[in-house]
C-alpha cells in the first residue's frame, strides 16, 4: 500500500440534471414545493424519475502509484473532468470515497486566479496562491516563473492589455512550478504556440522524472504515448479500461476505426476453397501477437486453410490505416500451393508508421478466381516509441527519427545566428 | 561545422524515474457529504496567507480607474451626513441626547456603511468567483471572509475623519474609547453571519441579488442610525436588540461619546443574535460548500 498515491473506491457522482441549469429561481423551487402533494398523488413512474439524474461517474474503482503518470481519455462527456474535480475537491461525490497521499495540485484551467487589472507579478502571487503556493515559495520561483512565460518586459503591465499568448504562457508557467507531491491536469497543454506547447511538455516531463504523480487528461493521443504509463479510458462515468498505454490508447483509437469484420469461424463452409485463419506477428517476439513493438524489420505470419490446389496463386498483402487508407501493398505470384492449413510468413521492414491502429488485408486469388480476402481481425497495433511531432495535427504518418543541426554558412558570413 | 545536434521530438521522452514515496505525507480524504459539518479551523488556518491574498487584491482592484479613487471613501459618508442633518437634525429635530447632529450621525454611519458594504460584497462574492470556485479547490469561507475583512480599510479612513469631528465638536477621549475595536468587531461578526447565509443562497437562488438593496435599505429603518434607540419606549428595548445593528450602533456612538447609559440590555440580545447568525451561518455555508461547484 505505501506504493499508492491515489485510491478511489466507488466513486459515484450524480447530477440533477435540473440543477445544472444556469439560473435557479427561487419561485421554481416555490413552484416545486406547492404541487409536491399533486406529484406524488399522480405517482411519477421509476423510469421518470431516473430520468432527472445523470451519473457523470458510476463506481469508479481506481489506483495510482507513486510517480506514475496516468492518461486518461474518453468522449467529451466520459466523466474525465468529473473525476478530476472530486479528486481535487471542488465538489464532493454523490457515494464512495477515495484517499490522495500527498499535496495535491490541480490545472483545470489556464490563468486560475488572474485579475486583469493586477499586473503581471501581482498575477503571479495572487494565481500561484490559489494553486496552493506559499508566498516564500513563490517568491523563491518567480524568477524561474517569469523566465519560463518570457514575460520580463510587461511585468508590471496589467494583464488585460495582455495579449492571449502572452496570457496563457503566464497562467501555465505559474501552475508549472506547483510542487505538490500530485499534479490533476485536464486538457490545457494544447494551448499556446507550437514552441511553447513543446516547453509545456517539457516541463512536464521534468515533473515526472521528480518522481511525482500526475493524472493528465489529454485528446492527444501521441501526447499521451509519449507522457504516460499507463492510460485510463473512461465511457459513459465508468472505466471501461486501464493498462498499459500502447494497449488502451491503441484499443481506443480501435474502438473509433471503422473495419468491423464478423468472425472467421462463423463463415466455416465446406464449398470454401480456402480462407485466411489467423494472423501473428513472429519476430520480434512481443508477447502480444498483434502488438509490434520495433522499428526494425519484422516477421509476420498468416495461417489460411486451401481447400484444392492452387496452380497459379496470387498473394495479395496491404496495410490500411483506421480509416481504411491503403499504405502499402505487394503481392507475390504463380504460387503452387497443395491442399491443407499453411503458414504464409512475410519478413517486412522496417515499418516507420505512427503508433496507433491499423489493419492487414490479406487476400488468395488463383490465377483470376479470388479464393479469399480478409481484413485481418484483431488489427494490427502499432506501439512503437513515438519519434514525431507531440501534436496529432502535426505528427504526420510515419514515425521517423530525425536531428537537426545548424551549421554556419561561410559564403554568407556570420550574418545569421539562430537562437532557440 | 556542425554546431548542436538537436534530436527531433526527443526532449519528450515517454520513460520517468520512479523514486520512493516520502515516509510521512499528509493525506487528503474525499467523502460524501456528510451529516454533520466540520469546520475545519486548521485548514483555514493554514490558507491564511491566501486569505491574505484575496483581501490585497480586493483593495487593489476596489479603485483602480477611478480619478479620485479612495477619495470617495471620504466624500460619500460625508455628503450623506451633511443631507441627513439638514433633514433630520435642523428640519425634524431629532433628539440625540444633546449630541451635535452631525456627530450623532456620523458615529452610526461608519459601522452602518461598513456593515452595508460588507454585506453586499459577501452576498455577491462566490457568484464573483464563480470561475474560481469551479475549477480550483481552497476553503470557500475564505471568499465571504475576505469581503467582510477588506471593507475594514474604508472603514478605518472612515474612523480618521470620525476623529477629526470628534475633536471640532470637543469631545475627548474616554475609557470607552478603547471598547470601539469591540463594537467594530461585533459589526465584522454580523456582516460575516449574514454574508455567509446570503453568499450560499446567492450562489443557488440569484433571488438573492434582487432582494439585497431593499433588504439593506430596510435594515438601515430599523437600526437607530438617523434616530437615538430611545425612541423605542424602554421596556420594548430589549427586543429591539434582536436586530444585531441595533446593539453595534448604540454600543459604538456609546463607547465614542461616552453619552449616556451604557446599553446593556440591548446589546446582550444583539450579542445572542450574532452568536445565532454566525454559528447558523458557518452550518449552513459548510452544507452548501461541498457542492456549491455543481449549482452555481
Amino acid at each position: 500500500m505505501a506504493n499508492v498515491t491515489i485510491k478511489v473506491e466507488d466513486l459515484s457522482k450524480r447530477y440533477r440534471l435540473g440543477r445544472r441549469e444556469r439560473y435557479v429561481a427561487l419561485r421554481d423551487v416555490l413552484a416545486r414545493t406547492a404541487t409536491l402533494p399533486v406529484r406524488m398523488l399522480t405517482r411519477r413512474s421509476q423510469a421518470d424519475a431516473q430520468a432527472d439524474y445523470l451519473w457523470a461517474l458510476k463506481d469508479v474503482c481506481l489506483e495510482v502509484k507513486h510517480g506514475e503518470i496516468l492518461g486518461m481519455v474518453g468522449r467529451n462527456g466520459a466523466g474525465k473532468t468529473t473525476l478530476l474535480k472530486v479528486l481535487t475537491k471542488i465538489t464532493k461525490p454523490t457515494s464512495g470515497r477515495a484517499r490522495l497521499w500527498g499535496r495535491v495540485g490541480s490545472l483545470l484551467e489556464v490563468g486560475t486566479g488572474f485579475h486583469p487589472e493586477l499586473t503581471g507579478r501581482e498575477n503571479i502571487f495572487m494565481s500561484g496562491s490559489i494553486l496552493g503556493m506559499s508566498k516564500a515559495e513563490i517568491k523563491s520561483k518567480f524568477d524561474e516563473i517569469v523566465d519560463f512565460a518570457g514575460v520580463e518586459k510587461f511585468l508590471d503591465t496589467p494583464a488585460k492589455h495582455y495579449s492571449s499568448g502572452m496570457y496563457t504562457r503566464l497562467g501555465f508557467a505559474v501552475a508549472a512550478h506547483l510542487e505538490t507531491e500530485i499534479l490533476l491536469v485536464d486538457e490545457v497543454l494544447a494551448v499556446g504556440d507550437l514552441e511553447f506547447q513543446k516547453k509545456c511538455l517539457g516541463k512536464m516531463k521534468e515533473v515526472s522524472q521528480g518522481g511525482r504523480t500526475v493524472v493528465l487528461v489529454s485528446h492527444q493521443m501521441n501526447q499521451i504515448r509519449r507522457l504516460c504509463d499507463s492510460v485510463l479510458w473512461m465511457d459513459q462515468g465508468q472505466i471501461r479500461r486501464k493498462g498499459p498505454t500502447a494497449e488502451v490508447v491503441g484499443a481506443y483509437e480501435a474502438a473509433f476505426s471503422s473495419s468491423q469484420t464478423a468472425g472467421r469461424a462463423a463463415q466455416s463452409d465446406p464449398s470454401i476453397k480456402a480462407r485466411f485463419l489467423s494472423w501473428e506477428i513472429l519476430e520480434p517476439h512481443s508477447g502480444q501477437p498483434h502488438l509490434l513493438t520495433t522499428l526494425g524489420p519484422f516477421t509476420v505470419k498468416f495461417t489460411v486453410e486451401v481447400n484444392r490446389p492452387i496452380r497459379m496463386g496470387v498473394h495479395g498483402i496491404e496495410i490500411n490505416d483506421s480509416a481504411g487508407q491503403r499504405l502499402w501493398g505487394n503481392a507475390a505470384y504463380n504460387l503452387t500451393i497443395e491442399p491443407g492449413i499453411h503458414d504464409l510468413v512475410h519478413r517486412i521492414g522496417p515499418l516507420p508508421l505512427k503508433p496507433g491502429p491499423y489493419s492487414w488485408r490479406v487476400t488468395l486469388f488463383d490465377e483470376y478466381e479470388r479464393l479469399d480476402m480478409w481484413d485481418c481481425m484483431p488489427e494490427l497495433m502499432v506501439g512503437t516509441k513515438p519519434q514525431s511531432h507531440p501534436y496529432d495535427q502535426w505528427a504526420g504518418f510515419l514515425n521517423v527519427a530525425s536531428v537537426l543541426s545548424i551549421h554556419e554558412d561561410a559564403a554568407a558570413g556570420a550574418a545569421q545566428s539562430i537562437t532557440h | 561545422m556542425a554546431a548542436n545536434e538537436y534530436v527531433l521530438g526527443s526532449d519528450v521522452p515517454g520513460s520517468f524515474n520512479q523514486t520512493d514515496p516520502p515516509v510521512s505525507m499528509p493525506t487528503s480524504d474525499i467523502n460524501p457529504p456528510g451529516k454533520w459539518f466540520d469546520l475545519d479551523l486548521p485548514e483555514i488556518w493554514q490558507s491564511r496567507e491566501l486569505l491574505y491574498f484575496f483581501v490585497w487584491r480586493d483593495l487593489k482592484v476596489r479603485y483602480k480607474q477611478t480619478a479620485i479613487g479612495v477619495g470617495w471613501v471620504v466624500i460619500q459618508p460625508l455628503l450623506t451626513m451633511m443631507v441627513f442633518s439638514l433633514v433630520f437634525g435642523r428640519l425634524a429635530k431629532m433628539p440625540t441626547g444633546g449630541l451635535p447632529y452631525p456627530l450623532f450621525f456620523y458615529s452610526a454611519l461608519l459601522p452602518w456603511t461598513y456593515f452595508a458594504s460588507a454585506l453586499t460584497a459577501a452576498t455577491q462574492t462566490i457568484i464573483e468567483h464563480e470561475r474560481l470556485v469551479t475549477k480550483v479547490y481552497f476553503p470557500r469561507l475564505l471568499l465571504p471572509l475576505s469581503a467582510v475583512l477588506s471593507g475594514l480599510v474604508d472603514a478605518a479612513v472612515s474612523f480618521i475623519i470620525l476623529i477629526g469631528m470628534a475633536l471640532y465638536y470637543h469631545i475627548v477621549p474616554r475609557p470607552t474609547t478603547l471598547l470601539l475595536p469591540v463594537f467594530l468587531l461585533l459589526a465584522v461578526a454580523t456582516a460575516l453571519g449574514a454574508g455567509l447565509w446570503l453568499s450560499a443562497l446567492n450562489a443557488v437562488y440569484r433571488d438573492v441579488r434582487h432582494a439585497i438593496p431593499f433588504l439593506i435599505q430596510f435594515w438601515l429603518f430599523v437600526s437607530p442610525v438617523a434616530y437615538p434607540s430611545t425612541l423605542i419606549p424602554a421596556k420594548w428595548r430589549w427586543l429591539y436588540g434582536l436586530n444585531p445593528m441595533a446593539g453595534v450602533i448604540d454600543g459604538f456612538r456609546w463607547a465614542l461619546t461616552g453619552h449616556g447609559q451604557a446599553p446593556t440590555g440591548l446589546l446582550l440580545t444583539s450579542i445572542g443574535t450574532i452568536a445565532v447568525l454566525v454559528a447558523g451561518g458557518l452550518m449552513y455555508f459548510k452544507s452548501m460548500e461541498g457542492t456549491i461547484a455543481d449549482r452555481i
